[in-house]
């Protein structure tokens, strides 16, 4: 089972007055796909444009998604946890799966999955027959070891300038783009070898 | 809590200019040539990768800092956050043309995994997908060194048969099959020693015990994703990289590419059922290495299927069963499709397993898998799939449509096996009310899901029910959320929005008077009939601007075009008449949902004029309910857009070149019928309501000339009708400069048409022209152009008159 991407991206309030925007705050392509075939000078430039402009669109239709979600359960925008000792219960956060047509923005076309926790989105984008199940469970385990790991729940957290542990945790949960059946044993071995190369 | 302190930071990398940026190059450069790479340079790199990936602009970085980068990560002695961030920065970078990365510095298999997730990044502008197989490969077929080494490389390997299936090989292939099937199979059973145990700890003490299950028993059979230990040897991790690998491997690996099914030995057992070929581990071993990794895959799953019925202790454990259940369904559906001969094993065990889920609530999202191997391989085996689909069909779209998840997973199965449904598709296009329901629920995600769905749908049997059923979608938000609050709880958490209390609407779901209605509208299939749900309507509304039946207004429209393009396909002669007069008589009845009406209304109004044209004659068919539909307009404003449609539609086939049933009779009796209604909207001024849109004006203007220039005698009674309207448009009756357009526009027009019906044969010549006339050439014959015939008739009257009179 293979992943496209992974991204973090802020999630805004749903009518929120002072707009700004959507911003990635992390993400991670696994391999990718085939360049066109571009003679024209700076084809690799124009190459990572793209895909940075493919993220931006999956972060957007991500926040969209769940702020609309948000407002039809009637949850007050992005919970905030009452103590940063509380475990965030990430099975009942906001989350769904959507289907991104060929060439809008991907060449083939992708399913994404994505998590909502605090003002974060996590999203997945698989290709267009995957297992979805393990996919959203792995997308709950990453999110709850960058939750964990990060201290993320801590006031004054960010994670702009930790992107050694957010790779960290991927070379090992997700490595490239593998989606892996990882019972909890093993995920505990996996977390203890991510806990001794990378001391709290 | 993110978006402030993360938008400083961001602007802050996006901000740094070109000359800081070499300057900071230059001191990392500095950092990484020391001795000891100690904080400094860590936190360097953080900085710096933030800076390159912060914008979607390249950033040039220093040769030096980028060579730099590139020989950090092939270190033999240095701490994995720095490695692994030289890594992440020269991926993010990319693709670039000044990267110059090759595999062979790496010293061991964990840097290979990193540099060749940088190399995988360029987009294989240089065939960099064939460089990095070819080195993984000879890595994995060199002598195992110790340590978990090889863990880092089946991923990879996952990734460019992936990427590019068919890439490897078949020697290649062939001996990593062999490897994958030990590491299937024969992976230890016994549990992993410590990490901590040192050469002189007192090993016999620390004898590690069996693998267990997942519910603590011991392990009953060989090892697998399942298996639990507090410790892992390298072979067991080695056979959870390969089951998670093994599906893209069994589709992708094979040299042919693609999962071919094997050649024509095996095509005489396609067509039985009865395979008498059951491989037993005895015989299979002497088989070639692809076709014992099929055999070594079928056990794997089986084992997997097997384990799922223990109970879990852990709940993580409990939902990887279920993923693990999926999967294994998935590589058995492979594993059939390219050896028919594992069909007869597999449809025994997978009848049993389906059996075994149906009851089970929790396990619904496995029955989408078994649900398409059935439909893919049901002839095949003589699976009474129809059993199986009644039950995904009627009761899973009830009970759990407020899933997001499994609701889009299920139009996904949905959609991607249309194709498979064959006879059965009946019984799909029948349980559209249950389909709906998901897309009531859930509206933004499946709109789209919906409009690729719908046409298949569609059949000309259902169509009036599926048209009032898409039109109450809304009503069938609102009720799917009381059904909602009146179940028992199955979360600890409301499914449904607890700040809206709507103790009446509570009330009406549970009144016995609204039963049946309610009942309808939540009905599992289409049942035939159709039942008119105007009451509902007034008791849902305290429900209508709720956000959730909001969301789902706001998809119909787009599902209504879907709809009537299908449907055009497939109409019959009737049926337009019916849809056209369901169009009439549900455009004054719909759930007051705020901006619905208005949306849904220009929807019908187009594709009222759509099933005109398709069948011209309704308009003579259906005169008599049109000419109620004109008379009991009593709210102008609220229908504009259906009347301007009715209005334009009589004027363009109420004639005899439509069709030959058409009487003077008939002409006349709509000319009433539209004068009243001009008179009523231009006389009826009370300072309070807003005018009538003079679209409305105009179009009553243009048919009743139209009409009159087909039944001459009326010529005198338009003439008069429009010059009063000309004298209407010219009083200053407010100063608004919509209205003064507005005015304007009714001025212009009912001089137009004077002056066209001051010659009686060309105005019939221009309002009803004969068949010929109208084909398609029409518009670009410049003789014959109507809109050219128009403008050149005015311009003669002019001529000749003189000024414009008024």
């Amino acid at each position: 089972a293979m992943v496209h991407a992974f991204l973090i991206h802020t999630l805004r309030a749903p009518h929120a007055e002072d707009s700004g925007f959507c911003r990635v705050l992390y993400s991670c392509i696994f391999g990718t796909e085939k360049s066109p075939d571009d003679p024209r000078p700076h084809g690799a430039e124009r190459d990572r444009l793209l895909r940075k402009e493919q993220i931006l669109a999956v972060a957007r239709q991500v926040e969209s998604m769940c702020q609309l979600q948000q407002q039809a359960s009637g949850r007050p925008p992005m919970d905030q946890p009452q103590s940063s000792d509380e475990p965030v219960p990430l099975h009942e956060a906001p989350r769904g799966a959507f289907r991104l047509a060929a060439g809008d923005p991907f060449q083939e076309p992708r399913t994404v999955v994505w998590l909502g926790v605090l003002s974060l989105g996590f999203a997945l984008v698989l290709d267009a027959h995957e297992n979805l199940l393990l996919a959203e469970g792995t997308l709950r385990l990453l999110a709850r070891l960058l939750l964990d790991h990060l201290r993320l729940l801590a006031p004054g957290a960010n994670l702009l300038l930790r992107a050694d542990r957010i790779e960290g945790i991927l070379t090992r949960f997700l490595p490239h783009g593998q989606l892996l059946f990882l019972n909890e044993q093993f995920v505990q071995a996996l977390e203890k070898e991510f806990s001794a190369a990378w001391p709290r | 809590m993110f978006t402030a302190g993360a938008e400083s930071l961001l602007r802050q990398a996006r901000e740094v200019q070109d000359e800081e940026l070499r300057k900071f190059c230059s001191r990392i450069s500095a950092l990484l040539q020391e001795e000891d790479l100690g904080p400094d340079a860590l936190d360097s790199l953080r900085r710096l990768f933030l800076i390159v990936s912060a914008t979607k602009y390249n950033r040039r970085l220093e040769k030096t800092c980028v060579d730099l980068l590139q020989s950090t990560l092939c270190l033999p002695v240095c701490s994995e956050p720095l490695q692994v961030l030289c890594a992440a920065i020269l991926r993010e970078m990319s693709p670039s043309d000044s990267l110059s990365m090759s595999c062979d510095c790496t010293q061991n298999t964990w840097q290979l995994s990193l540099v060749a997730s940088v190399l995988l990044a360029q987009g294989n502008r240089r065939d960099e997908v064939r460089t990095v197989a070819q080195h993984i490969l000879r890595a994995l077929e060199s002598r195992q060194p110790e340590g978990p080494s090889l863990r880092h490389l089946l991923p990879i390997v996952s990734k460019v048969v992936g990427l590019s299936p068919g890439i490897l090989q078949e020697d290649h292939t062939t001996l990593l099959s062999k490897r994958l099937i030990d590491w299937l199979r024969y992976a230890s059973i016994q549990q992993g020693l410590p990490h901590s145990s040192g050469f002189f700890s007192a090993s016999r003490a620390r004898q590690p015990g069996p693998i267990t299950e997942v519910d603590g028993a011991v392990a009953t059979d060989f090892f697998t994703v399942l298996s639990m230990g507090h410790h892992f040897t390298e072979d067991q991790w080695l056979n959870m990289q390969a089951f998670s690998m093994l599906r893209a491997w069994l589709l992708h690996g094979s040299p042919e590419g693609l999962g071919a099914p094997d050649t024509d030995d095996k095509s005489e057992l396609e067509g039985s059922t009865l395979s008498v070929i059951s491989a037993t581990s005895a015989t299979s071993r002497l088989l070639p290495p692809r076709e014992r990794l099929r055999e070594v895959a079928f056990e794997y799953c089986q084992r997997l299927i097997e384990q799922s019925t223990r109970r879990a202790l852990r709940k993580g454990d409990s939902e990887l069963q279920k993923a693990c259940l999926v999967e294994a369904v998935l590589v058995l559906d492979v594993l059939c499709r390219q050896d028919p001969s594992f069909l007869y094993r597999t449809i025994s065990c997978l009848k049993a397993l389906h059996g075994r889920l149906s009851g089970d609530p929790a396990s619904v999202r496995v029955l989408l898998p078994l649900a398409h191997f059935f439909l893919t391989h049901g002839e095949a085996a003589a699976v009474d799939s129809e059993a199986i689909y009644q039950h995904l069909f009627t009761r899973v779209p009830a009970e759990l449509f407020h899933s997001p998840l499994l609701a889009f997973e299920f139009i996904q199965f949905c959609r991607d096996n249309l194709h498979l449904f064959g006879g059965n598709l009946s019984i799909l296009k029948l349980t559209f009310p249950n389909l709906f329901k998901f897309l009531a629920w859930n509206s933004p995600p499946l709109t789209s899901e919906f409009v690729e769905l719908l046409p298949a749908l569609v059949d000309s049997g259902t169509a009036l029910e599926m048209l009032h059923s898409l039109l109450d979608l809304p009503c069938l938000t609102a009720a799917l959320d009381l059904q909602l609050r009146l179940w028992p709880a199955a979360s600890e958490r409301p499914l449904w929005d607890t700040s809206l209390r709507i103790p009446s609407c509570l009330e009406a779901f549970r009144d016995p008077q609204f039963q049946g209605l309610f009942q309808h509208l939540l009905r599992p299939k289409a049942s035939g009939t159709i039942e008119r749900l105007a009451p509902l309507y007034q008791l849902l509304q305290p429900m209508a601007s709720c956000a959730r039946v909001a969301q789902c207004a706001e998809a119909v429209p787009t599902l209504l075009h879907m709809f009537f393009s299908a449907v055009t396909q497939v109409t019959s002669g009737s049926l337009t008449n019916q849809l056209a007069l369901l169009l009439l008589e549900r455009s004054d009845s719909l759930y007051q949902v705020p901006q619905y009406e208005a949306c849904v209304h220009r929807v019908l109004s187009s594709q009222f004029l759509v099933l005109c044209k398709l069948r011209p004659s309704l308009v003579v068919e259906l005169a008599r309910d049109l000419l109620e539909f004109l008379g009991s307009v009593s709210s102008i404003h609220s229908r504009a857009s259906m009347v301007t449609s009715v209005v334009w539609a009589v004027g363009e086939y109420l004639s005899v070149t439509c069709d030959r049933r058409c009487t003077v009779e008939q002409i006349n009796k709509f000319f009433e019928a539209l004068e009243a209604l001009l008179f009523e909207v231009t006389q009826s001024r009370p300072t309070t309501l807003p005018r009538c849109p003079p679209q409305v004006v105009t179009v009553l203007m243009t048919t009743l000339t139209k009409l009159a220039s087909r039944s001459q005698d009326l010529i005198p009674r338009v003439s008069l009708l429009l010059s009063k309207m000309r004298t209407l448009a010219q009083s200053p009756a407010s100063s608004c400069s919509q209205d003064e357009e507005g005015a304007e526009a009714i001025r212009t027009r009912a001089t137009e048409l004077l002056n066209l019906l001051k010659m009686p044969s060309v105005a019939q010549f221009v309002f009803t022209p004969s068949m010929e006339v109208c084909s398609p050439r029409y518009h670009r014959d410049v003789n014959t152009a109507l809109p050219l015939a128009l403008r050149m008739v005015t311009r003669l009257m002019e001529k000749e008159a003189g000024l414009l009179p008024g």
